[in-house]
């Protein structure tokens, strides 16, 4: 259960770091798909009997610059999709050529946080660590190229090349993500919480911290609140993750309405004095 | 002749009641679907068909939970869905990927409940599996006429809309401007859309159905610039591909490791994929070509964007 516990707060964290560039880049449509990729690879693994990370990561990986490289040319949004399904069919493939019972599809594509072993925590870690490395080290042009790239470009950072970044460091995330909330449930937690942290202030760092805590929230609740009733994570993780981002769209929604009527009233009190 | 095809029809493909139904079903909604698919590639809409599609699941699972037909389940609930995408606003390309993404997560850990519920309920768990990959050999021959009757409505809807929804998503400011309300356009083509991805949920799977989508209808749109043509080619890629596949899937029943049949949808979303690179190639020649020639003003815009 410490595990569990341990492993969860890890993965959240990186989640939602990873997740505000994804917010702020409007990446989610990557954020969903690269996790599929994941899929095939968890289920490849198993079939020709490797640890599942080595697959995780390996698929990941691919279907990320597969992503990046094809997305170059063709229209990005329609190549995201069909390298998507590609990998979701060979990952039915390998499933269908290795298990014959079906719970184990059910925990990759909706995670199984509760058993986690001592031994697999420590690749999480150094997952985590390179991750945030990477973060760190791409920081200022990673958000200078999400926020401006037309000015990045200009400062000889190129847009291209810190997509495949991005991508990869998205397909690190995912292979270390995957065990827990499972492939169809990472992308929920890397967006419902950035999403709802953007709410609530413009500011970057406070933002990625706020998303942070956003997205430990979630997965602690919801590991608690499946641990009682018995019902499984990803339930709990989708919901809340839902009910966050609403709550900030309901926050920043009043705040404009706020910031309106102070300004009414600001024009109000001027022309009453003229 | 029968010899001539034996090594690619195992026996026993056309008299099997199983493989007509599931070579008329998959043909008419491989028809519908590329159709529909057109219009989704030029708008930029494929990650709504794909959300659409995911969030299908959980109206199959729920469908199994209460004892329906899956299709009822992934009719309901994609229309739903359309109608919540519509309503967050669809309509800005960034804020919209959001809103689907959301939607779209709340919904999947809706199915995660739905399958895990049904799984403790009935014992059996092949239901996760016939949902998300889709169960072609399964379909019973009863859904026909449903099928049929969402197919036509689809296509009601396109032929109806056609230029309307061809001037609006072309250019808003354009349609607009002519006195086409763009919104009312748009909710009714996503409308469509949703039960066009219902329909190929039910054929190749929930989580797959976006290929039958957005894969013929990207390919041909790299073929041909002309949409009514581009409908034509999408329908006629979709529909080989799927019964290619089936043939594929029940020859395979005959391959090794394992001889119980390797998944239909693997070969649909394979050979869609496949065809899809493939129809990059000439437009990569060309561009070649173009940019190794001198001067070339006037040819330089109509490679593939």
């Amino acid at each position: 259960m410490v595990n569990a516990w341990t492993e969860a707060t890890i993965v959240a964290v990186i989640a939602g770091v990873v997740g505000f560039f994804t917010v702020l880049r409007g990446s989610a449509f990557v954020a969903h798909a690269v996790p599929n990729g994941a899929f095939a690879g968890a289920a490849g693994a198993s079939l020709v009997g490797i640890n599942v990370l080595i697959g995780l990561g390996v698929f990941s990986l691919l279907g990320a610059l597969g992503i990046g490289v094809l997305g170059r040319r063709g229209r990005h949004d329609a190549v995201t999709a069909l390298a998507l399904v590609f990998m979701l069919g060979l990952g039915a493939l390998f499933v269908s050529l290795t298990v014959e019972d079906a719970s184990e599809i059910y925990s990759v594509l909706f995670g199984e946080v509760l058993g986690v072993s001592s031994a697999e925590l420590v690749p999480t870690i150094v997952l985590a660590v390179v991750c945030l490395a990477a973060v760190a080290i791409l920081y200022r042009p990673l958000m200078l190229s999400s926020v401006l790239p037309a000015a990045g470009e200009a400062r000889g950072v190129s847009a291209f090349r810190i997509e495949l970044w991005f991508l990869a460091l998205v397909a690190l995330t995912t292979t270390m993500t995957v065990p827990v909330v499972g492939t169809l449930l990472i992308f929920s937690l890397m967006i419902g919480a950035p999403a709802a942290a953007r709410s609530f202030t413009d500011r970057p760092g406070r933002a990625i911290m706020l998303s942070a805590m956003i997205a430990l929230v979630t997965v602690w609740s919801a590991i608690a609140i499946s641990y009682a009733t018995n019902y499984p994570v990803g339930f709990f993780v989708g919901t809340i993750s839902a009910l966050c981002y609403a709550l900030g769209r309901g926050w920043a929604a009043w705040r404009r309405g706020r910031t309106a009527q102070l300004a009414g009233h600001r024009v109000e009190a001027a022309t009453a004095g003229t | 002749m029968n010899d001539f095809l034996a090594p690619v029809f195992e026996s026993g493909f056309f008299t099997s009641s199983t493989v007509q139904v599931a070579l008329l079903v998959g043909g008419i909604v491989a028809l519908v679907a590329g159709t529909v698919g057109v219009f989704t590639v030029m708008r930029g809409q494929s990650f709504a068909a794909e959300a659409l599609g995911d969030i299908g699941t959980t109206g199959g699972s729920g469908a199994y939970l209460i004892g329906v037909g899956p299709l009822w389940g992934f009719v309901a609930i994609s229309v739903v869905a359309a109608g919540a995408m519509e309503a967050i606003g669809i309509q800005r390309p960034r804020g919209r990927d959001l809103a689907t993404g959301i939607v779209l997560g709340a919904a999947l850990g809706l199915a995660a409940l739905f399958l895990y519920l049904y799984a403790t309920q009935s014992a059996h768990t092949g239901a996760t599996v016939s949902i998300l990959f889709g169960a072609m050999f399964d379909i019973p021959s009863s859904t026909i006429p449903l099928a049929v009757l969402l197919g036509l409505i689809v296509a009601g809807i396109v032929a109806v809309l056609y230029r309307p929804l061809l001037l609006s998503s072309v250019s808003a400011e354009l349609a607009a401007a002519r006195g086409i309300p763009v919104r009312a356009v748009g909710a009714l083509y996503l409308l469509a859309l949703a039960i066009a991805v219902a329909l190929a949920a039910m054929t190749i799977g929930t989580i797959l159905s976006t290929a039958l989508i957005v894969g013929p209808a990207a390919t041909a749109l790299r073929l041909t610039r002309r949409p009514g043509a581009a409908m034509l080619a999408a329908s006629l890629i979709g529909v080989g591909a799927t019964w290619l596949g089936i043939v594929l899937a029940y020859d395979s029943y005959a391959w090794p490791p394992v001889h119980h049949g390797w998944p239909v949808s693997f070969f649909v979303v394979t050979i869609i994929f496949a065809l899809y690179l493939l129809s990059g190639v000439p437009g990569l020649w060309q561009r070649r070509r173009v940019a190794s020639r001198p001067v070339a003003p006037a040819v330089a815009g109509t490679g593939d964007r």
